[in-house]
């Protein structure tokens, strides 16, 4: 079964999905990212799905469920890169990714995590 | 089953090798007369002097008419095109019959007669298969019209840095809406581009399945990492809305296009102030 | 005028076996970049439930041609314990094996026509079409 490798920029943890997923290898990326976040106290996961032709049910589950994961272990999880078509289909089917947050592109994604990271440290300096 | 005979077709073979040339100048003359006086004549008798060498060969090879099918169907994709009716094109392939018939009245031996009855089906069939190419030609060209003018009445402009509009002029179908919403999502795409204002001022009316295919944009636009504005919506429409009890949800609505632009600019960090000398001075905040 | 091509479900990577050859089905029938996009996830979420559900089974994929548009038939058949509550099968958010309840209900949506037999003990062929635009 292949594995998704998961790349570590500073404190976020960037994974791009590049090939057709088997429904055992959508789980061990699950597993594999809860793993990462709390090995390397990432405070960001960001999930490129620009190669990602479609999002079924089984998929769209584990983005929500990474989403939760991170969340518990106070990193905030951005899907970036959706194309169009996916996400009509995505709305058709009637799946709402409840609690994962977007972005256009990874480089949005990275802002976005920043920008967040940024309002934090004030809070702190203040 | 056949009742045919080789020796009445064969007659037919000869008969339109031997007249070809009678045949061919009365075909032509009756196919421009019917033809609802705007044909060109120079083109057609092109066209028909080219047909009639295929009609033989087809009649010799006996269904073997593919040459002929496609002289045939480019002849009526040709009359689609420059507006002829239907009629005006099946009787330039079934005036042959007529052509024929001036040549073989004289005769009056019945194995003619039986041939002339065969090639008189043979023929009609062509008609039909002239009049199927035509319709399907006109479907052709209506579709394409249909697209154009999907294309035409729905662009996606940039309106700042980041913020694209769609203004939705017209009646709004479903087909319509749903060409809309794929391409103002990949502009998205393309343009990097997080904010979009769709402005419905021009459209008349808004029934439930047009609403739910703006919402679908809405959530759609949203999952990818984008946001959108709804703006223009006439007091009639805000009305039909609630009384269809069309839930809208979180959906960012605004009266005007300016008030959405204004909205989509201070969503993106960019300040708009109004200097002494009524200039507009815009600063953005965000890097 | 029909052109028929078989694809067995037995594992979890038939499941991506199915979606290639949809993918490609659904390209040659000429449907939209978004039309292949709904007929892909549906196969991928039917393929998954014959799987999950029928013990596994097998896909017909068809180009089919109403004489005025052509379209493309998927025909997911399994041999398992079947559907006793069709109707409530079709609901959103009901499931039995722990998905999100959305693969019928969900891919019913993202197809033109939509057809499901089943019956305790016999079986569930589920037959989704969708036609060129």
């Amino acid at each position: 079964m292949e594995r998704v490798p998961i790349l570590k920029l500073g404190d976020i943890l960037i994974v791009s999905i590049q090939i057709d997923l088997q429904d055992q290898g959508v789980l061990a990326l699950q597993e594999d990212l809860a793993d990462a976040v709390v090995e390397h106290r990432a405070r960001g996961v960001i999930i490129d799905i620009t190669a990602v032709e479609i999002v079924d049910s089984f998929i769209g589950r584990m983005l929500s469920t990474i989403a939760s994961i991170s969340r518990v272990l106070d990193a905030e999880t951005i899907v970036v890169g959706m194309r169009p078509a996916v996400a009509i289909t995505l709305v058709e089917l009637g799946l709402s990714l409840g609690g994962v947050r977007t972005a256009l592109n990874l480089e949005k994604g990275v802002a976005l995590l920043h920008s967040r990271d940024g309002v934090d440290s004030d809070t702190v300096t203040r | 089953m056949t009742v045919h005979s080789e020796a009445d077709r064969h007659r037919i073979d000869v008969l339109l090798q031997d007249q070809e040339e009678r045949i061919t100048r009365r075909w032509i003359d009756i196919a421009v007369a019917n033809a609802g006086g705007h044909a060109a004549r120079g083109a057609l008798t092109e066209r028909l002097r080219e047909i009639y060498p295929a009609l033989q060969r087809a009649l010799a090879k006996d269904g073997e008419n593919g040459e002929l099918r496609r002289l045939l169907a480019e002849l009526s994709r040709g009359q689609a095109r420059q507006g002829f009716t239907p009629s005006e094109t099946v009787v330039l392939v079934l005036g042959i019959k007529e052509a024929v018939y001036e040549v073989i009245e004289a005769e009056e031996d019945s194995e003619t007669l039986r041939g002339y009855h065969w090639f008189c089906k043979f023929v009609d069939d062509l008609g039909l298969f002239t009049f199927e190419t035509f319709a399907a030609a006109r479907e052709r060209i209506i579709t394409d019209q249909a697209e154009q003018l999907l294309e035409l009445s729905t662009p996606v402009v940039k309106l700042w840095d980041g913020i694209l509009a769609v203004p939705l002029v017209g009646t709004l179908d479903s087909a319509r809406t749903q060409v809309v919403m794929e391409k103002l999502l990949q502009a998205l795409v393309e343009t990097g581009s997080e904010h979009a204002v769709i402005d419905i001022t021009g459209v008349p009316a808004v029934d439930t399945q047009v609403a739910q295919h703006l919402l679908k944009t809405v959530v759609a636009a949203r999952l990818m990492g984008a946001e959108c504005v709804v703006s223009g919506i006439r007091p009639q429409t805000a009305q039909t809305i609630v009384t269809l009890g069309i839930d809208f949800g979180d959906i960012v609505t605004k009266a005007s296009l300016a008030e959405a632009l204004a909205y989509a600019l201070r969503r993106s960090g960019v300040q708009i102030s109004e200097g002494s000398g009524k200039r507009v001075v815009v600063g953005v905040e965000r890097a | 005028m029909t052109d028929t091509f078989e694809v067995p479900i037995d594992s979890d990577s038939d499941v991506v076996v199915v979606r290639q050859h949809v993918r490609s089905h659904a390209l040659q029938a000429k449907l939209s970049l978004v039309d292949q996009t709904k007929v892909v996830t549906a196969a991928s979420e039917l393929a998954r439930n014959t799987l999950v559900y029928g013990g596994g089974g097998r896909l017909v994929i068809e180009a089919i041609s109403n004489g005025v548009r052509r379209g493309l038939r998927l025909s997911f058949i399994d041999e398992g314990p079947g559907i006793g509550d069709v109707e409530q099968a079709l609901t959103d958010g009901w499931s039995t094996g722990g998905g999100l309840g959305l693969g019928l209900s969900g891919s019913r949506r993202l197809m033109d026509e939509f057809d499901l037999e089943s019956a305790p003990g016999r079986g569930t062929r589920v037959t989704v079409v969708k036609w060129v635009r």
